[in-house]
């Protein structure tokens, strides 16, 4: 009978409920090391939207190297991401860009508002374009704060973001 | 630099004390010694070679222009929207300014008039390449503003000045002002759901305030 | 996100029916748009590697653009609006945000202009501290621009030298003003804070050895057999064009007309100095990519006479009235020299301690109109070095 069902077009499908089958087995006694695996492979998308994007050019840069942390490293594809690092004002026009991107990234996925603006709006809290604070589109883990934020504390944050799976649960596909 | 500024030709507004101060011309920039400046009741003669630029256009349109001011490297001329085509048409032939540096829109409400200035440069004159000439032209402002469909029109000034292209897209969602005869009068900076009146209007608050 | 579905996209008959609207509602600028059997729509942006703020809308046939629609406005602000209701001093923070890394020269016309407004004149060390901070922040401009120009062509060495090389200055400004990038150094009547203990001879050793740095890139990037190939006869703009576009900055240069403001127009003390205005004729993506970079040398050297010619003492600010305002009603517009060209600003003043209207007339947004002369009949693999080539800001742009 399973022979009849597993077709060719079918076969992904099987493939993929097999993994979610194995991630709930495992998912509770190597949660330690799912995590592990995770907190070394947070890398961002290439999505800049404000100004914050020069202090986080900054931070790749030979004197600050936030690689030698193993973590955000400038990659090309969403698909393969797992970080988003919104860098500063999120217009609305910005806004359901920002979102679809979010919504095309695999899970799990983490966030991270940098600079003033994503928190709160900042400087633009008055501004009639710009939304005040990113938290009602985007689930943010961790906040960054500065206008613009040194390299150092976005290095920091990431650190914190890097603790906090550690103790997050093992988070299954959703 | 410094606070160069010459008596204004004509009344054109009302508010417009004639500023204070004259100064040699050749080196503004090195005299510290007056920290804030006296005023002084002296008149003022107007510098020689921008008075020449607002004279020629004067000569050519007579009563249908107004010299706003003519300071130190500005010269500004007031234009009626119906003559504003003609004379910027002369500005590029007859002037040899050939680029827009700047568009900006000021809405006066208590006039009830959209004012859009245009700040011309010349690259290709080098006895130009100081001088800015500031045409400014007033379009019918509306109490409650359909950008595209009211009476705020004003005639383009790309098939003269291309450069206006960008800068006239954004007076019309900021504004309001439609550019009759512009080619591609669609929103540029606002995102596409703006329904709101156009943002740099004085009526239109932000919020807070 | 909303999840409502607008009316007026139904209308439309050229979009693309969507199925499911609740789900997978677009914003209309997103849906699909069919034009052509044989040519494409190609959305590049906002979010790309390397694209930056703005989005293209490049249409192309094969390998070759037809036509592309530059859409700006993804950081619009509001900048201008703001200014209204803040008054002269507060006003200059949230100004400066535009172009962070070029944050003094984006200041120095609003400064300008409201000392002309004020009536106010500088004292005489503050002018060489001005010219000295500007010149450092237009390297400073320059070298990311550099560097993200490295990243665009794929080549990670010309990220890697200049983010580093540019700390070097990063460093200096940071002495200086106490900020990293945003400085707010400049104020009406001078700048904020006189510079620190033997601030000179610091400055000289950086600058220096920050000449000696950018020469070497010659070797690596400039005379690269792969960038030349990339860049040279690509997107070229011609002189007439140049005028007629009323394109500024290194564009401008790049394509044969010797306009820089610094020398035209002089600002401050930019008359005492030796300014070389680089011009180059090819107007091609490699003129306008070495033009910067020979610009950083002469930035360097005025900074040299200017450490030199600068009086060693003497007060650096004019003490101002609380809450200062013109008198009466007064326009003013003033323009500087940026990283990037010409920047203005245009000032109404109705004698109230807020501006009436502020404009800031900057150099990206009138690049951009460059853009889409410039990659029609391009192939799309060169999209990348032509639009950064514009020297292009789009945070700047979208104010």
């Amino acid at each position: 009978m399973l022979k009849d069902l597993l077709t060719p077009e079918t076969a992904n499908v099987f493939v993929g409920k097999l993994g979610d089958m194995l991630e709930k087995a495992i998912g509770k006694p190597l949660g330690y090391a799912i995590n592990w695996g995770r907190i070394w492979s947070l890398w961002p998308v290439h999505i800049e939207t404000a100004c914050c994007s020069v202090e986080f050019g900054a931070a790749s840069s030979p004197r600050y190297d936030v690689e030698r942390f193993g973590i955000i490293e400038a990659f090309g594809s969403l698909r393969q991401c797992d970080l988003i690092v919104v860098q500063g004002t999120i217009t609305r026009k910005m806004a359901p860009r920002l979102r679809l991107v979010y919504d095309q990234m695999p899970e799990p996925k983490y966030v991270i508002a940098m600079g003033a603006c994503a928190i709160t709006g900042g400087l633009y809290f008055d501004s009639y374009n710009v939304l005040p604070g990113i938290d009602g589109i985007l689930p943010v883990d961790v906040y960054v704060p500065g206008c613009p934020p040194r390299p150092e504390t976005l290095i920091q944050g990431c650190l914190l973001l890097q603790e906090k799976i550690k103790r997050m649960k093992a988070r299954t596909i959703v | 630099m410094s606070s160069d500024s010459a008596k204004p030709t004509t009344d054109s507004k009302p508010e417009e004390k004639p500023t204070t101060d004259s100064k040699p011309e050749e080196k503004p920039t090195t005299d510290s010694k007056p920290v804030v400046k006296k005023p002084e009741e002296k008149k003022v003669e107007l510098p020689a070679f921008e008075k020449s630029i607002s004279d020629k256009i004067v000569e050519k349109f007579g009563d249908k222009v107004e010299v706003a001011f003519v300071k130190k490297d500005r010269v500004g001329i007031n234009v009626s929207r119906e003559n504003v085509h003609d004379v910027a048409e002369f500005i590029r032939d007859g002037l040899n300014y050939d680029h827009v540096e700047s568009v900006s829109g000021v809405d006066y409400p208590q006039d009830n008039e959209i004012a859009v200035v245009y700040h011309i440069g010349s690259y290709s004159d080098p006895s130009l390449a100081r001088q800015l000439l500031v045409l400014s032209t007033r379009a019918q402002r509306e109490e409650n503003p359909i950008p595209g469909s009211d009476a705020t029109r004003l005639p383009t000034l790309r098939d003269i000045f291309y450069s206006v292209e960008f800068h006239e897209r954004e007076i019309f969602e900021m504004f309001g002002v439609y550019f009759e005869g512009h080619p591609d009068n669609r929103r540029l900076l606002l995102p596409e759901d703006w329904a709101d009146i156009p943002p740099l209007r004085k009526d239109f608050a932000i919020k807070g305030r | 996100m909303t999840t409502e579905l607008p009316t007026d996209i139904k209308s439309t008959s050229s979009e693309i029916q969507i199925d499911k609207p609740s789900s997978k509602w677009l914003p209309p600028g997103l849906a699909l748009q069919k034009v052509d059997e044989k040519i494409m729509t190609l959305n590049v942006g906002p979010q790309h590697p390397g694209s930056g703020h703005m989005r293209l809308i490049v249409q192309i046939d094969g390998d070759y653009i037809v036509a592309c629609d530059p859409d700006p406005g993804y950081v619009h602000r509001g900048e201008e609006k703001m200014a209204e209701y803040r008054n002269y001093i507060t006003n200059i923070p949230h100004l400066e945000r535009p172009v962070i890394h070029d944050s003094c020269n984006i200041l120095y016309p609003y400064v300008l202009g409201v000392e002309e407004l004020l009536g106010i004149e500088v004292p005489e060390r503050a002018k060489y501290v001005r010219v000295i901070a500007a010149e450092l922040n237009r390297c400073i401009y320059i070298m990311y621009w550099l560097a993200i120009y490295g990243i665009f062509l794929g080549h990670s060495t010309m990220f890697m030298w200049p983010t580093g090389d540019r700390e070097l200055l990063i460093d200096l400004m940071e002495k200086m003003t106490g900020a990293r990038v945003t400085h707010s150094h400049f104020i009406p009547g001078g700048v904020r804070n006189d510079l620190p203990a033997n601030f000179e001879e610091v400055c000289l050793r950086q600058v220096n050895y920050f000449e000696k740095r950018i020469k070497e890139y010659a070797a690596v990037f400039y005379d690269n057999p792969i960038l030349i190939a990339r860049t040279q006869d690509t997107g070229v703009l011609s002189r007439q064009d140049a005028i007629r576009l009323g394109v500024t900055g290194s564009v401008l240069r790049a394509s044969g007309i010797d306009y820089d403001v610094r020398k035209k127009e002089p600002y401050d003390v930019y008359d005492e100095l030796d300014i070389q205005s680089i011009v180059m004729t090819e107007g091609d993506a490699y003129a306008r990519s070495k033009i910067p970079w020979l610009d950083m040398m002469d930035s360097c050297n005025i900074i040299r006479q200017a450490l030199q010619k600068m009086p060693k003492s003497g007060s650096v600010r004019v003490k101002l009235k609380p809450n200062p305002k013109g008198k009466g009603f007064d326009t003013v517009y003033k323009r500087v020299e940026s990283g990037r060209g010409s920047l203005g600003c245009y000032i109404v003043s109705d004698g109230k301690p807020e501006p009436y209207r502020l404009k800031l007339s900057v150099p990206s947004f009138r690049n951009l109109i460059a853009l889409p002369y410039l990659l029609k009949g391009e192939k799309l693999g060169n999209m990348p070095s032509v639009y950064w080539s514009l020297n292009y800001w789009p945070v700047e742009a979208d104010r």
